[in-house]
Formats: structure tokens, C-alpha cells, sequence
């Protein structure tokens, strides 16, 4: 299994990739915690030292508009699993499968065209 | 340089991550955390895909469920009214009838791994590479298929936009 070997060590660089990322948080976290001064008072716990007091929870409902941009995102990332597979292979393939992609990439633009004209993309 | 002994080490940590964050999905009592543990454990699962030499899925699985998936999820924490309400029961009723239900299932997928012998390929040729092969076949046998999917997804975002557009007027 040397193929297997190979791949897998390529991945390594990823995994140690993730570990140095939360071992850097961490570690900051750690350092400022060991060299800073430790001395609360009641209006540093306030989020806005200098400027007005925040009314009400930070945990409110959002806007329901968001929602279709959430929804529009989902439907284009699809179109990009789909789009992997295709550039992978591409070198391969040639001139019908670039086509094929126009033809499924136009048919998605048809979506976001109808999207615009109805204003969905309009934040009223 | 990576032998088997430390696939398995991975394989162990990954699982170690996977068990503690779905734990943690199904205990927690602010719903925004269970999300983002959630999150933690389908990326988990992206990297026993890849393990398994699965590069695509664990591609898909990033990009699907770590992606769209977490981000709907979390989009529909934020839009709900009751979120303020941190502190949630996480625990029904029905405990016997879950653990029942779960019991059942994890002893029929145990004994469904153990009962397949081999694991084999469809009769494609996947030499060239998981991912390669897929992308020919999309593109060749699997034309019509492929082309259907982009309808699909043109009819669900319009559907989206006109049950959006319908509940703001």
C-alpha cells in the first residue's frame, strides 16, 4: 500500500496544520493570562467601556432576511461539489465536458438572474 | 512515513472527537454551542473520510455538511424568536424508546459490517483516482443525470425565493 503511504502523509501537513492553529490560541491564551495584571472592577466586565451602555441580550432573533442568502449560499455550494470532480478531471476530458459545465453553470445563472430581478438580493 | 500504526493513532483520535462532540451536541444546554459542536464533529467525520481514501465525500462532507448544512442550521438558531431562552431540556420523555431505537440500530449496523466480507468498488475502474473517475463519469455516462441536478437546484432556489417573498408581504 505505498499509494496509501504517500496520500496519507500529504494529509499529515493538514492535521499538523489544525493542531499548530489551536495550539497557537491556546498558547496565547495561556501567556496573557500568566503577564497580565488581574484586577476587575464592575465597569470593565461592561462590552463598551468608553461609549454607550448596550441595551438588552446580545442573543436576539435576527433578521428573517437573512435567511435567503443562507439559502442561496446552499443552493451554489452544490454547484461547487459538483464543479470538484469536474476540475479534477478536466485535463482529461476536454472541449464537451467544458460545454456540459457552461450549460450546468447557465442553468444555475438563470436562478440567480430570476433572484435578482425579483429583489431578492435587495436588502428593503 | 506513515505506517499503519499511525493511521490507527489518527483513526482513534478522530473517533475520540467524534464521540465527544456528538456527546456534547445532545447534552449541552445553549443550542448555538450544540451547532457549533455539531460542526466539530461532521469536520471529524471528514477526516475518516479521508482516512478511508475517500477523498471526494470527505470534500462533499466538508463542503456540504461543515458548509451548507451547519450554516442553515446555525442561520435557523438565529432566526428563531425562542433563542433567548439559553437554557434548554435537552432530554424527552421517551427515554426507553430511544435507547430501544438506538440500541436496535447500533446492533444491526455491528452485525451488517461484520456479516460483508468484502467491500468491492460498482464495476468502474477507480485506478486513476476516486475523484477523477467520478468527474469522467459525470461527464460521460452520467450526462442527462448530472444536467438534472442544476434543474433541481434552479427549482429549489425559486421555490425558496417565492416562499421567502410570499411571507414578508
Amino acid at each position: 500500500m505505498e499509494g496509501t503511504a504517500n496520500s496519507m502523509s500529504e494529509y499529515l501537513s493538514v492535521l499538523i496544520f489544525i493542531f499548530v492553529g489551536i495550539g497557537s490560541v491556546l498558547f496565547t491564551f495561556f501567556l496573557s493570562r500568566l503577564i497580565r495584571p488581574h484586577n476587575p472592577y464592575k465597569e470593565k466586565s461592561i462590552p463598551y467601556e468608553c461609549a454607550e451602555l448596550p441595551i438588552g441580550d446580545s442573543w436576539f432573533k435576527f433578521n428573517n432576511r437573512f435567511y435567503i442568502f443562507a439559502l442561496m449560499f446552499v443552493i451554489f455550494d452544490v454547484e461547487v461539489v459538483f464543479l470538484f470532480p469536474w476540475a479534477v478531471a478536466f485535463g482529461e476530458l476536454g472541449l464537451f465536458a467544458l460545454v456540459e459545465m457552461i450549460i450546468f453553470i447557465l442553468i444555475l445563472f438563470f436562478g440567480l438572474f430570476y433572484a435578482w430581478r425579483k429583489g431578492a438580493l435587495k436588502w428593503v | 512515513m506513515t505506517d499503519g500504526s499511525q493511521v490507527g493513532v489518527i483513526f482513534w483520535f478522530l473517533s475520540f472527537v467524534i464521540l465527544i462532540s456528538g456527546f456534547m451536541v445532545v447534552s449541552l444546554k445553549n443550542i448555538f454551542y450544540c451547532a457549533l459542536f455539531l460542526v466539530l464533529c461532521l469536520f471529524s467525520v471528514a477526516g475518516i473520510f479521508i482516512l478511508l481514501e475517500a477523498e471526494f465525500l470527505a470534500a462533499a462532507q466538508v463542503l456540504i455538511y461543515v458548509g451548507a448544512v451547519a450554516i442553515l442550521m446555525i442561520f435557523a438558531i438565529m432566526l428563531t424568536t425562542d433563542m433567548a431562552s439559553k437554557e434548554i431540556t435537552q432530554t424527552n420523555e421517551n427515554v426507553t424508546v430511544g435507547v430501544f431505537v438506538s440500541v436496535i440500530f447500533a446492533i444491526s449496523t455491528i452485525l451488517l459490517i461484520d456479516k460483508t466480507s468484502v467491500w468491492r468498488y460498482q464495476d468502474h475502474d477507480f485506478s486513476e483516482g476516486v475523484t477523477v473517475t467520478l468527474g469522467k463519469l459525470l461527464m460521460t455516462k452520467f450526462m442527462l443525470p448530472f444536467e438534472l441536478v442544476s434543474v433541481l437546484l434552479l427549482a429549489a432556489m425559486i421555490g425558496a425565493i417565492v416562499l421567502a417573498r410570499k411571507e414578508r408581504s
